[in-house]
């Protein structure tokens, strides 16, 4: 295998070549920097401005300044929860999900040990966000309400309008996590509701090391560094400027193919998803089918583990994700697939795989056809599949 | 990704002694499913006690498969009296190495091992594998035996160490003060590094090795679960120069930290007569 079948664009997802085409005189011949005075530098200017705006579009911006340029994910997630709390210093509750990022939920533990109440909303066994637990959460103390868009690990989508109305209700600022959402489904920030959004490019065609929030006009919020004036001083450092290029014109090549994942993608994540439910006994769905980015499946294989199945596709040029513990280092299975109550024996075998709009047919009917080779060599070294074989039970077919 | 050898990774992909023996005379299983790793160990000896045939089956990822599989290899035609000389170092050498956080699945072999001995001889089930042992991890069901054991046979310094030889601590972390405490017991009972102070004096070099390993090992983890860290500056005789990073930088404790933990330490490991200065 010369080519990788990459089923792996949650982590990360391939720059695409209209995007490398658009930054590489940034990379090149137009390196001015757009603060100076002179035309050189302050012509660069203009296409940060163009990038602004496709951005604002690609969310459903009313204004282009809404739109803060940031250096990553983590970075717009950080700031949107610290740069919240350093403007209400009086208030010490956050209100959070059991299944953010790390790029939330670390903040957040910080944030306890210096003192903060965090109300982290448990999901259920679907993944779906315990609304009850939310509402009843929010008080006069809660400072910020921050909840992700869709899951990085098993897609679920999070009704984040109906948290935007109740945030709206009770005074309290919203912000949404919707770095696996963007390119995927539809962003609309005024029907969401939102006061702050955070978006990265590398997870939508874009290169790595550019991130967005998007700060709502009137958003109460203090930045975290300081320094120059740019960003309107919400996010002082030189400009990325090829990072911003990019990232404009991933937004706007996003926007253009929204409906391919709708159809295209979600129908070749579904052949995949079902192809393997239908082959393998052992296998099971992690996640609420029917609310999901299209492009994503977690699927826990019983009996075996995850790292192991990974290093078996890797071998046959397949990259794809696990929730396992061995895979992380960490010891312990996904926090996400934790939280949703999934026993510990097909969180280990948990498999992610999340497709873009780069896959294609031929690399849903290979993943299919190898499968079975890697999921039965692992069943027959395993001496949990033997216990179940002898109560008559068989998992492959 | 893993930095697996070559070794590690020819045998995930290609496992040599796959599967059960249907007659064997000793099955040795340990670990679970809960705990993400399991192995199953079938030997089958003839009359002079001499391993014949040997198989495994494993649940677990890329590096308890290789594990599983150099055991069996390793004590093919070995007598059990040579097999339970073989501890989880030797897999480990076999296999070219492990990473640090990989190590327990070679410690998980060395149980299937030690077990199927003990079952062999008939003996008592060894203690660590006891389910009647005090269990310090509840999240991995890990026993203060078995973690007595792997801190004196690694020479174990930390909890980050324990963790990744023996999984404990690795989960929920509610036992990691018991584990501390269990370390600190067992460096009191073997203090390997004592024997080198006292006796003769310590030449410039050994000195400095052994300030570099007493901060790396022991001082290190002691700052860093407070988000502080220490840089070594310069060794001058006996006087150590440091200099306090992170949150100990700027803490109003600093000199307490250097007299009562840095010095404490390195007098404690290196020499009696040490001094700490801090690095201006």
């Amino acid at each position: 295998m010369e080519r990788t079948i990459y089923l792996d664009n949650n982590a990360t997802t391939m720059v695409a070549p209209e995007v490398v085409d658009a930054m590489l005189p940034f990379l090149t011949g137009r390196y001015g920097n757009p603060s100076s005075i002179h035309g050189f530098g302050g012509r660069v200017g203009k296409d940060l401005d163009i990038a602004r705006d496709r951005v604002a579009a690609f969310l459903g911006a009313d204004h282009e300044y809404e739109i803060v340029f940031t250096g990553t994910g983590t970075e717009s997630d950080n700031t949107a929860i610290l740069g919240t709390l350093f403007y209400y210093r009086d208030r010490r509750h956050i209100v959070t999900s059991r299944v953010e990022h790390p790029a939330v939920l670390s903040l957040c533990k910080k944030l306890e040990r210096d003192g903060y109440g965090v109300t982290y909303v448990p999901v259920d066994g679907a993944g779906n966000l315990d609304m009850e637990v939310l509402r009843s959460s929010i008080t006069d103390d809660t400072a910020i309400v921050s909840i992700m868009y869709a899951n990085n690990e098993t897609g679920v989508v999070f009704p984040v309008s109906e948290i935007g109305a109740l945030c709206r209700e009770k005074g309290v600022p919203f912000h949404v996590d919707a770095v696996q959402a963007a390119g995927k489904i539809p962003i609309r920030v005024n029907d969401i509701g939102c006061d702050l959004l955070t978006v990265s490019g590398h997870k939508f065609h874009a290169p790595k090391g550019i991130g967005v929030l998007y700060v709502r006009r009137g958003t109460r919020i203090r930045p975290v560094l300081y320094g120059g004036h740019q960003e309107k001083g919400r996010r002082p450092g030189t400009e990325n400027v090829p990072g911003i290029v990019g990232i404009g014109k991933a937004a706007e090549l996003a926007m253009g193919h929204l409906s391919e994942y709708d159809q295209r993608v979600r129908g070749m994540r579904d052949r995949l998803e079902k192809g393997i439910l239908a082959r393998f006994k052992n296998a099971h769905l992690n996640g609420n089918p029917s609310m999901r980015v299209p492009n994503t499946t977690n699927i826990g294989f019983e009996f075996i583990e995850g790292e192991a199945i990974l290093l078996y596709l890797d071998q046959k040029g397949i990259a794809a994700s696990s929730g396992s513990a061995c895979s992380s280092g960490s010891l312990e299975p996904s926090h996400v697939l934790r939280a949703m109550g999934v026993p510990f024996t097909s969180a280990h075998g948990s498999i992610r795989f999340s497709l873009s709009r780069f896959v294609t047919e031929e690399d849903i009917d290979y993943t299919l056809s190898v499968l079975p080779e890697v999921v039965d060599s692992l069943l027959r070294i395993s001496p949990f599949w033997d216990k179940e074989k002898k109560e008559g039970k068989p998992v492959t077919l | 990704m893993w930095n697996y050898t070559d070794k590690v990774k020819e045998l995930y992909t290609n496992p040599k002694n796959v599967g059960a023996i249907a007659d064997a005379d000793v099955v040795a299983e340990v670990g679970s499913i809960v705990c993400g790793d399991a192995l199953k160990l079938y030997l089958k000896l003839d009359e002079n006690g001499i391993i014949t045939d040997a198989k495994f089956e494993t649940f677990g990822c890329g590096s308890a498969i290789a594990s599983s599989s150099a055991l069996t290899e390793m004590v093919l035609g070995k007598s059990i009296e040579e097999a339970s000389k073989i501890t989880n170092q030797d897999i480990v050498a076999f296999l070219g190495g492990l990473p640090e956080e990989k190590m327990h699945c070679s410690v998980m072999g060395h149980e299937a091992l030690s077990l199927a001995v003990a079952k062999y001889r008939g003996e008592k089930i060894p203690d660590e594998i006891d389910t009647e042992g005090e269990i310090i991890c509840k999240c991995f069901g890990v026993t203060d035996a078995l973690i007595r054991k792997v801190i004196r046979e690694n020479r174990l310094k930390t909890v980050e160490q324990v963790t990744n030889y023996t999984k404990a601590g690795g989960a929920c972390g509610s036992c990691i003060p018991r584990i501390e405490d269990i370390i600190e017991e067992e460096l009191a009972v073997a203090p390997a590094p004592e024997k080198e102070r006292g006796k003769q004096p310590l030449t410039n070099i050994r000195r400095m090795q052994l300030v570099e390993e007493t901060i790396q090992n022991v001082i290190r983890p002691e700052l860093q679960k407070d988000g502080g860290n220490i840089e070594l500056v310069d060794i001058d005789g006996k006087t150590v120069y440091v200099a306090l990073r992170g949150s100990c930088a700027n803490c109003v404790a600093s000199n307490v930290t250097l007299k009562n933990l840095v010095e404490i330490k390195l007098r404690e490991f290196v020499e009696e007569d040490i001094e700490v200065a801090e690095a201006k």
